[in-house]
Parts: structure tokens; C-alpha cells; sequence
């Protein structure tokens, strides 16, 4: 049922979709929550403290398990990242490399805010 | 300028470019490789990681930008097919030829196939690239049972990924044991229960004779005139040197493989090294990386012109890993041919082996082996390599310090010489210089700049401890400070908090830390802002473990579970009833827990409000399962039911629940209270724990169930109700206010300067004069508890948190259950 190959990194210059995924105020301040698009469970951060919003798979590589959008957002020298809840492996929320561990980068996706609505770039 | 050609872009080559790069000026040599896999280096070491998700880039050494940018000729993919000794070059299979002044071998070697027929059916693999790997893998997924051929070290992690990839699995050894190199019969069966146990099935003293199948193969058949029907087999036989190229062109190798070199690695050309796996030196085949890192260096040295730097062997220590079982042999495992003392430990039941082998005067480590338990292999092997003196109870280096001053077997004790990191052959003093020298602040540091404990990691306790020492020794103060965002210990922080009456994370972060905060920091100030304000929890959800952020316990597969307060453990026949509807409704699985409560499992996120407001409304309240908070008080029956019962132990149990609960702390809390001295309420492994007496309670503090259980001690004798409560609201609010964040009480008290004398001290005889403080502070935050799912179930906005996407109503559709003793459970983690 999961597929981790479903998720790709999609750059901001190949974007061909932007989904309208849901109002600012449904995302908690410096939280994240979870949008669902065409099957795909994707982890929308408001990192209110930047002023900047992030995107990723919601899907942890560690252990496979779909949560890091509950995850709590932080950075490492500069770098945003996300930590999953499970077992605290941190991602960056840039490149999507893990920063603790061996795992396996996850996808990172762009995000815009327009007229108080956000939305995610897709590459399909 | 030289030229350098080297065969073989593995480990150990990639290792030398690397060195040679670093040690020598770039315009002196020139380097070409060639490497016959069609890929850059990869960490062989860590191959069986490649099936947790098959990424390649996790496991290569440096990337294209390294050769590029260090002047590397790397050919991937091309083979060297023949060398002319007397032109000095090389040509590879696509007819390439470059000339040499240097020629290095790395070329490694392949797995030894034996040679028994059927080798060549369909669905027989080998364990050593990245392709086999591939292979593997795809063929896996087609069968239901595999073999391996071969019980070593390799062997065993091999099985160990064939069970993981879901097959039946079974591992067949000729040998009369497992892992016959490193173990003797004892260590040996221990492993075997182990294994077993994980569901592995072993089969020892099998001779195959015959592999049979039509085309692919379906049985292994073995002398005994037993069969092993199996779908697929992987040999894991041992190893071959990959020394062809070299017997062609007449180096001198061995009888039985590999090419023959001094203690420079110079084979009997002196303008041809080889090194690694294909090397053999002293008659010895290293299959291990860390010795064929040593053989690199030494050819580096040798090349640049210093004579000096020898390899002269190398022991085979090695640690099994992966495969979730601890086993380790260091130095002369066996002592077949030395006298020497041993000492033996088993233990059937934990499944534990040591053996440690002693000198005849009983004064120096020779070697030993470790199954079940291998903490002590760092220390024990460095304590061999280093001839150090042994503690006056040797028997110590295998059942730990009993009682008394632990012996001082620690890094403290190491020569400056003591090699730490082997992989990338760091000493103790080269570590202690750097951080010295360098003034490095953190682990993370010293491991970027020595290159300790970036290989295999197996280190990094003591480049860890290293590191304490050293600052220690400087005269630094070894400050806990939080994190990278905060400059302060937790007991710092505190006081800021309280000094400057700061109410919100990103407040203190404004004021005193910097960046944007991270998994420790946050958590760390959300228990420190709850423990002295004591508001609810759910306005700064952000700040918040994921189990505080909903206000309940994370379970496998991303749902939640449900515990209700049941205090001191008593409930009612109507509660009971309670409960199992609420479990039936929402189909929640349900289990006693070892507290006195009953807790309800599989909830999805959705679910919890409405679940609680069931709870609620029938008179319930959160229990805090989910936070450092007071747990649960248990009890036992007590006086009105109990025989031998002295006081009413349930009440005293319910009123010490009620007045704490909600109670936030650095770790969680537990207590008990029981009605007499036969204790079945256990309150002596808890935090405070209370006793019935013939005049009436005593108090003891500082007990812990967990990995290191610890009776608590008693803090105060005899005393009543009324003076036994005041001593713990000091007793609290003084741990509260001092402890490093995740210490339970029992760890902080052994840490705590003048340990149980001085906290009676300040709790009992009040010398600090702080006690009413300390009582005053502690009603303050008890006075504004509340319950905060009460609170969620009544509020439409807080309520609103609880669901999976935001943009839709649905759970999460990646969660699946089974059923197991007509319940439901996770599937487990996700495939
Ligand atoms: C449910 C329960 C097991 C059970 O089914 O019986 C349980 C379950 C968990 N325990 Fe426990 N412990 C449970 C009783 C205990 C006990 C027995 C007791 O309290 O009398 C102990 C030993 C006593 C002690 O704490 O000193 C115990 C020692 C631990 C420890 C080790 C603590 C330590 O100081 O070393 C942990 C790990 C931790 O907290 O860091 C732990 C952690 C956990 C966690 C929270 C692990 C986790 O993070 O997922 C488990 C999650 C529970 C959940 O999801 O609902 N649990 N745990 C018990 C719940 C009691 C309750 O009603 O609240
Ligand atoms: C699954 C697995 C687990 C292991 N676990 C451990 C462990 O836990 N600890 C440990 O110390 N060791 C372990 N090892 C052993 C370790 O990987 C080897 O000791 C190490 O890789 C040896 O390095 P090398 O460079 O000598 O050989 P290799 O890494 O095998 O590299 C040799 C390279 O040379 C190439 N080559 C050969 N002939 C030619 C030619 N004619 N032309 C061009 N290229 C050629 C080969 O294709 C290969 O890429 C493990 C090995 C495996 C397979
Ligand atoms: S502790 Fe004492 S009072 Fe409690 S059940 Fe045991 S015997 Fe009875
Ligand atoms: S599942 Fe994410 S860290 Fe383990």
C-alpha cells in the first residue's frame, strides 16, 4: 500500500500543478499538517518563526510509518528540519537529507501562500 | 611527476587514493584507477543495508566530484586484463593501455563457490556486490525459502536480511557450530538459541553434496542422506583472493590464493604493491577492512619513501552486527596453543556468554569472546592491546564491578597510544590533542575533525567518553547545556523562566537562545513552563512530543492509545463497564497495564476527542500516560480487606493520585503506597514510595523499575499523613526545580552532591530554610490542575487539531490491523 517511490523531490521550476491544499489557518504555527493529493500524503510545515513554509513526503523512510507531519520543526546550524516522532531521525526540510542517521533523503515539495490559501507544486 | 595505477576502486583502493591524495603533493603523482564494478566505491562493510531501501548513495565513499576535484582517473567498469611487468603497463578488456611507474593491487576477492553440482542452477546467488544484492532481492520476492550456505560472520547477517525480506530462512554449516572461527562450543550453542529464537532454523554438520532441481533449484542434499527442500540458496562459503592477474604475470602468491608481500605490501616486483583482501602477508588473508586500511597506509608511507611505517599484522577482532544479537572475539579467542587461565560465564536463561583468556599469572588479557552481551568488547580489547594491567579481580572484566568502587577500567586508563578508531586508525591521543589543540566543542566536532568513529561507529562510547575526560581534565566545566539553541542547563533555564516570569517558548527563545529551536529544546522548556505554571499543555502544542501534542501515546502504524486515571488502581463495577463499551464501540484492543490501570490501544487521531468525551462524561480524567507527569500511585488492598493490613493504604493511595496528578516533571513519576511491610504494592521501586507502619507511614525516595531498577531509600520514618505529605511536596518540587531534563528521580539522586544525607538534609532538617517555599510552590501549581481532555472535548478549536489531513475527513488509509486472541493488532512496522 505504501510505495516510497511515489514520492519525488519536485524543483520549483518544474511545477506544472499548484494544489489549492487548504486555508493558512488550518496549519498551526511553527507545525505542520497533512495534505492528502491523488493518494499522495504530503507533511506542510508553517514555520512561523522564518516566516517560511515547507513541504515533504509524510512518509518517514526509518521505519515506514506516515507522521511526519506530526513531527515538531526546529533547525540544526541554520538548517529547517523536521524530527519524526517515532525515533527522533531529522530531516532537512531543504534538501530533505536526513541529518541524524543513514536513512534516505525524503522528497521535498514547493509551497506558496496566495490570497491566504497554500499551496503545493506538483510535477504531473 | 609518477605515474600511480591502481587495480580495483574498492575499499582498500579507495582508501590509498585517498591517503596518498592527502599526503603528498598532487603534482608528484599522477593516479589512474580502474575498477571492473560499474559504479564508485561503495562501503562493502555496510552492504546489507542496501536492502532496507536500495539507495546506492547512502553506501558510496565520495562522490564524482572527489575524483574530480582530487585529479583521480577513475575508469569504472573496465577490467584490467593483463599486465607487462617489463614494459610497466597495464591493459584493460576494452583494450586500453596505460603505462605505470607504480602499480597498486586492491582487486580484493570474490566469494568461494565450492564445488559441489548444481552451483550453476537458477536461484544460487553470492553475497558481495551491489548486483548480487539486486539479484537477490528480485528473485526474493518470487519464493517463500531460502538457504545459506555458510554459518560465519557473513553467513549469519546474510540470513539475518533473508528473514527480514520475509522468507523462511535456514542456514546450513558444516562445522559442528556456528561461527567456527570465533567461537568455541559453549559461546556457540548460546549464539545458536539466539538465533533460532529470531525464527532462523540451523542446520550444523551438514555436508552438501548435490544441489538438485530442474533448472532451478528445489533441495540441497546432504551426506547424511538428508535433504533441505529450499527455493533459493545463497553461498556464503568464504573467500577467495582475487589474485588471476597476478599469477599471470608471475607474482609470487600462496598455495592457496594471494599475492605474497613484505611488511611494505611490496609483492616480489618492488614496483607492485598489493593490498587489502588480495594480499598475503605472513601467511594471513585479512577479510576485514580496518587491517587492509593499515596495508594502505603503509604502501602510502613506503611510496612517499618512509621506511618506517610497517604493517605487521593486524588481529582479527571482529563484532557481528546487524543482526540484533551481540556477538564480538578479540585477540586469541581460543589459546588452542598458549597456556593461559579462562574465565567462563553462561547464563542459559538471559542467553549470555564470556570468556576472557588470562595469562598463566593471571596479569594480562590474551583474548576472549563475547554472545549475548558485548558492551565491555571496546574496553576489553583495547585493555588487551595495550597489555594493561588486569583489576585485582579479573573475574570483574566479565561480570561487571559487584558492590563496592567500580575498578577504574574506563578510557582514563588507556595509553596515549591506545588505537580507538581502527577503521581509520585513530589514537587516544591524537583525539585528546585535537580537542585540546582545536578546542573542539562537542562529539560531533572531534569526529569531523580526527576521522574517529566514521566508519563502522563501533567507537563511539569512547571517543564519547574521550571527550568528557578531556574537558573534564582542562578544567572545564562540563556544562549540560541543552542544545545547540541554548546556552544553558536545564536548572538555568528555570530560574530565567521563573526570574523573568517568561510564559512561552519563542518568548525564551527571543530573549535567551538563538536559531529556531529543535526536537530537544522544545520539549525540554515545554516540561519546565508546565512543571512551574502549570497551564494546560495544549496551548503550545507545537512545543510538544507527539504523544503531548495529542494527548496520548503514539502506538506502531500512527495511532493512538487511551489511558483513564484509575486511582490507586479502584474502580467501579459501572467504570469497568465504562470502558469495555467505549473499546467495543470504536473497536480499541485492551490490556491491564503493569500500573493498576487499563489502557485502550489502535485509536485513530480522529477518534480521541470523541472517545473522551465518552470518558469524560462517565466521570473520567486523562492519565497521563502520555507525559513526564505523575503516572499512577498504586496500591495494595490494605487494611479494610487485608489481614496483616495496618493503615488504608487504597485511600491514602487515591488522595496521593489526586493531589499530583496533572504534576509535570523532568521525567515521569510513580508511586505506591503499601499497607504493610510485605509491600505488594511494590512502593519501594518507585519514585516515592510509601509504607504502612505500626505508627504510621514511612517515605522512601529514589526507586526505579526501567533498564537499572534501584530500591528507593528511606528518606523519613514513622511520620503521619499530614507530615509524610509535606516531605514529598518538598521532596517534588526540590527534584522539579534541580534535575537535567529526562533524569528520573532515581538517577538524579545518585547524582545529587552528598546524595540521600543531603536531600534529608533540605527535606527532613529544612538547612537550605526553603521547605515552606518549596510547599508554597507546589500548591500554587497544583491549585490550577485541570483536566486537559476535559478541556479539548469542550472546545470546538482544539478539538478541530484531531484529524489526519486538513484537507479531508478521511483516517489515515496506510494503517492495517490484524487480528491475534480476537483483538486487534498493527501489522507491524511498514514494509
Ligand atoms: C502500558 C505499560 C505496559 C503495560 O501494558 O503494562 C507501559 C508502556 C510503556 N512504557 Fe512503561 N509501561 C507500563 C508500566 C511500566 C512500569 C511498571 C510500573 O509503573 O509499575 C515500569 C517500571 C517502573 C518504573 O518506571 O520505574 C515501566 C518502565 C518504563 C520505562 C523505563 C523507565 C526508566 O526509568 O528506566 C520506559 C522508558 C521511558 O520512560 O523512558 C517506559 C516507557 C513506556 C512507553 C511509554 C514506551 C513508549 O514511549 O511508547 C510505553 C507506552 C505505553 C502506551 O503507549 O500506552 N516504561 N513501565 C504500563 C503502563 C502503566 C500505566 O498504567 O501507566
Ligand atoms: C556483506 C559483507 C559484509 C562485511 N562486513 C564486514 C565487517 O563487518 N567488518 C569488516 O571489517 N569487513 C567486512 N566485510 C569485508 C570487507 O568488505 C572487505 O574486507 C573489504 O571490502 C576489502 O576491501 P578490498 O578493497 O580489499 O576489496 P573489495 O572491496 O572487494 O574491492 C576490490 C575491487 O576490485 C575490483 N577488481 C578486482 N579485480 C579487478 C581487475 N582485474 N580490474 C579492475 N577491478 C578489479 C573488484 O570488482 C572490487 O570492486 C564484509 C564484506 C561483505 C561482502
Ligand atoms: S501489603 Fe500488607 S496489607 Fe497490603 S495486601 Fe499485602 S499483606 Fe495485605
Ligand atoms: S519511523 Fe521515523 S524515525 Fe523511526
Amino acid at each position: 500500500m505504501i510505495d516510497i517511490a511515489d514520492y519525488k523531490t519536485v524543483a520549483e521550476q518544474s511545477v506544472t500543478t499548484w494544489f489549492k491544499a487548504a486555508p493558512v489557518s488550518a496549519f498551526p504555527a511553527n507545525g505542520g499538517a497533512c495534505v492528502l493529493y491523488k493518494g499522495k500524503q504530503i507533511a506542510v510545515f508553517n514555520f512561523t518563526r522564518r516566516n517560511e513554509w515547507y513541504a515533504c513526503q509524510n512518509l518517514c523512510p526509518h521505519k515506514m510509518q506516515m507522521i511526519l507531519s506530526r513531527g515538531m520543526i526546529g533547525s540544526e546550524q541554520g538548517v529547517p528540519k523536521v524530527a519524526c516522532p517515532f525515533h527522533k531521525r531529522t530531516f532537512s526540510l531543504q534538501t530533505g537529507a536526513c541529518l541524524n542517521g543513514d536513512e534516505c533523503a525524503i522528497a521535498t515539495y514547493p509551497v506558496k501562500v496566495e490570497e491566504g490559501y497554500v499551496y503545493i507544486g506538483f510535477e504531473e | 611527476m609518477k605515474k600511480v595505477v591502481v587495480i580495483g576502486n574498492g575499499m582498500v583502493g579507495y582508501k590509498f587514493c585517498e591517503k596518498l591524495r592527502k599526503q603528498a603533493d598532487q603534482s608528484h603523482y599522477s593516479i589512474t584507477v580502474f575498477g571492473e564494478e560499474p559504479r564508485l566505491a561503495y562501503d562493502r562493510v555496510h552492504l546489507s543495508e542496501y536492502f532496507l531501501n536500495q539507495n546506492v548513495d547512502a553506501l558510496t565513499l565520495a562522490p564524482h566530484q572527489w575524483y574530480a576535484s582530487n585529479h583521480i582517473d577513475l575508469h569504472k567498469g573496465e577490467l584490467v586484463a593483463h599486465i607487462d611487468r617489463n614494459q610497466k603497463t597495464v591493459t584493460t578488456h576494452r583494450g586500453l593501455q596505460v603505462p605505470y611507474d607504480t602499480l597498486i593491487m586492491a582487486t580484493g576477492s570474490s566469494p568461494f563457490i565450492p564445488s559441489i553440482p548444481g552451483t550453476d542452477k537458477k536461484g544460487v546467488f553470492v553475497y558481495r556486490t551491489i548486483e548480487d544484492l539486486d539479484a537477490i532481492i528480485a528473485y526474493g520476492q518470487k519464493v517463500k525459502s531460502v538457504a545459506v550456505l555458510g554459518g560465519g560472520l557473513l553467513g549469519l547477517e546474510a540470513a539475518k536480511a533473508m528473514l527480514d525480506m520475509g522468507l523462511e530462512t535456514h542456514v546450513v554449516e558444516f562445522a559442528s557450530r556456528l561461527m567456527p572461527r570465533q567461537l568455541d562450543d559453549s559461546g556457540a550453542a548460546i549464539l545458536q538459541a539466539k538465533i533460532e529464537e529470531l525464527g532462523i532454523r540451523v542446520h550444523l554438520l551438514k555436508n552438501t553434496q548435490a544441489i538438485t532441481g530442474n533448472g532451478k533449484l528445489d533441495a540441497l542434499h546432504f551426506a547424511d542422506d538428508t535433504k533441505l527442500p529450499v527455493d533459493m540458496l545463497v553461498i556464503s562459503a568464504g573467500i577467495r583472493p582475487r589474485d588471476e592477474l597476478a599469477r599471470e604475470c608471475q607474482l609470487s602468491t600462496g598455495a592457496r590464493g594471494g599475492i605474497v608481500v613484505n611488511d611494505h605490501m611490496q609483492t616480489s616486483d618492488p614496483d607492485i604493491y598489493a593490498i587489502g583482501e588480495v594480499a598475503l602477508h605472513r601467511e594471513m588473508i585479512y577479510g576485514l577492512v580496518a587491517p587492509g586500511y593499515d596495508m594502505a597506509e603503509a604502501a602510502v608511507q613506503h611510496i612517499l619513501g618512509n621506511a618506517d611505517k610497517l604493517f605487521q599484522g593486524n588481529d582479527m577482532s571482529t563484532k557481528l552486527k546487524l543482526i540484533g544479537i551481540d556477538v564480538a572475539s578479540f585477540g586469541d579467542a581460543f589459546c588452542t596453543d598458549q597456556p593461559h587461565l579462562p574465565i567462563l560465564y553462561t547464563d542459559h536463561k538471559k542467553g549470555i556468554y564470556k570468556r576472557v583468556n588470562l595469562t598463566k599469572d593471571g596479569k594480562k588479557l590474551l583474548g576472549g569472546m563475547l554472545v549475548g552481551d558485548a558492551e565491555a568488547y571496546n574496553i576489553l580489547l583495547q585493555t588487551m592491546q595495550n597489555g594493561l594491567a588486569l583489576p585485582p579481580d579479573p573475574e570483574d572484566l566479565v561480570l561487571g564491578a559487584r558492590g563496592g568502587e567500580s575498578q577504574g577500567m574506563g578510557v582514563e586508563c588507556l595509553p596515549e597510544e591506545a588505537q580507538i578508531c581502527s577503521c581509520e586508525n585513530v589514537s587516544k591521543g591524537a583525539i585528546c590533542q585535537a580537542i585540546q589543540d582545536k578546542g573542539l566543542n562537542s562529539v560531533k566536532e572531534v569526529k569531523a575533525c580526527t576521522k574517529a568513529g566514521t566508519g563502522c561507529g563501533g567507537c563511539m562510547p569512547m571517543v564519547t567518553d574521550l571527550f568528557h575526560h578531556t574537558l573534564q581534565s582542562m578544567g572545564k566545566r562540563v556544562r549540560k547545556t541543552l542544545c545547540e539553541h541554548f546556552d544553558y542547563t536545564r536548572q538555568e533555564l528555570l530560574d530565567l523562566v521563573k526570574v523573568e516570569d517568561i510564559k512561552s517558548y519563542e518568548a525564551l527563545l527571543d530573549r535567551h537562545g538563538k536559531g529556531d529551536g529543535c526536537e530537544i529544546c522544545k520539549p525540554a522548556v515545554a516540561s519546565i513552563l508546565a512543571s512551574l505554571w502549570n497551564e494546560l499543555i495544549t496551548a503550545q502544542d507545537t512545543i510538544q512530543d507527539t504523544n503531548d501534542r495529542y494527548l496520548a501515546n503514539i502506538q506502531k502504524g500512527g495511532t493512538y492509545s487511551v489511558v483513564p486515571r484509575v486511582a490507586g488502581g479502584e474502580i467501579t463495577p459501572d467504570k469497568l463497564i465504562v470502558i469495555g463499551q467505549v473499546a467495543k464501540k470504536y473497536n480499541l484492543y485492551t490490556k491491564i497495564t503493569g500500573g493498576q490501570r487499563i489502557d485502550l490501544f489502535g485509536a485513530h487521531l480522529h477518534e480521541l476527542p470523541d472517545i473522551w468525551e465518552e470518558l469524560v462524561a462517565a466521570g473520567f480524567e486523562s492519565g497521563h500516560a502520555y507525559g513526564k507527569a505523575l503516572r499512577t500511585v498504586k496500591s495494595c488492598v490494605g487494611s479494610s480487606w487485608c489481614r496483616y493490613g495496618l493503615h488504608d493504604s487504597v485511600s491514602f493511595a487515591i488522595e496521593i493520585e489526586n493531589r499530583y496528578k496533572g504534576l509535570r516533571a523532568p521525567h515521569k513519576l510513580k508511586s505506591a503506597v503499601s499497607g504493610c511491610i510485605r509491600e505488594c504494592a511494590e512502593a519501594q521501586s518507585k519514585d516515592f514510595g510509601i509504607i504502612a507502619t505500626e505508627k504510621g507511614w514511612n517515605l522512601y525516595v529514589g526507586g526505579n523499575g526501567g533498564a537499572k531498577p534501584q530500591h528507593a531509600q528511606l528518606l523519613a520514618q514513622d511520620v503521619d499523613k499530614e507530615t509524610c505529605i509535606r516531605y514529598i511536596d518538598r521532596f517534588l518540587m526540590f527534584y522539579i526545580k534541580t534535575a537535567e531534563p529526562l533524569t528520573r528521580t532515581a538517577t538524579w539522586l545518585n547524582k545529587l552532591e552528598g546524595g540521600l544525607a543531603y536531600l534529608r538534609d533540605v527535606v527532613v532538617n529544612d538547612c537550605l530554610g526553603i521547605g515552606e517555599q518549596l510547599e508554597l510552590e507546589m500548591q500554587q501549581t497544583l491549585a490550577v490542575y485541570s483536566c486537559e481532555w476535559k478541556e479539548v472535548v469542550n472546545n470546538p478549536t482544539l478539538r478541530a487539531r484531531f484529524k489526519h489531513f486538513v484537507n479531508g475527513e478521511e483516517p489515515d488509509p496506510t494503517v492495517q490491523f490484524e487480528t491475534v486472541r480476537e483483538q486487534k493488532v498493527p501489522v507491524g512496522w511498514g514494509k
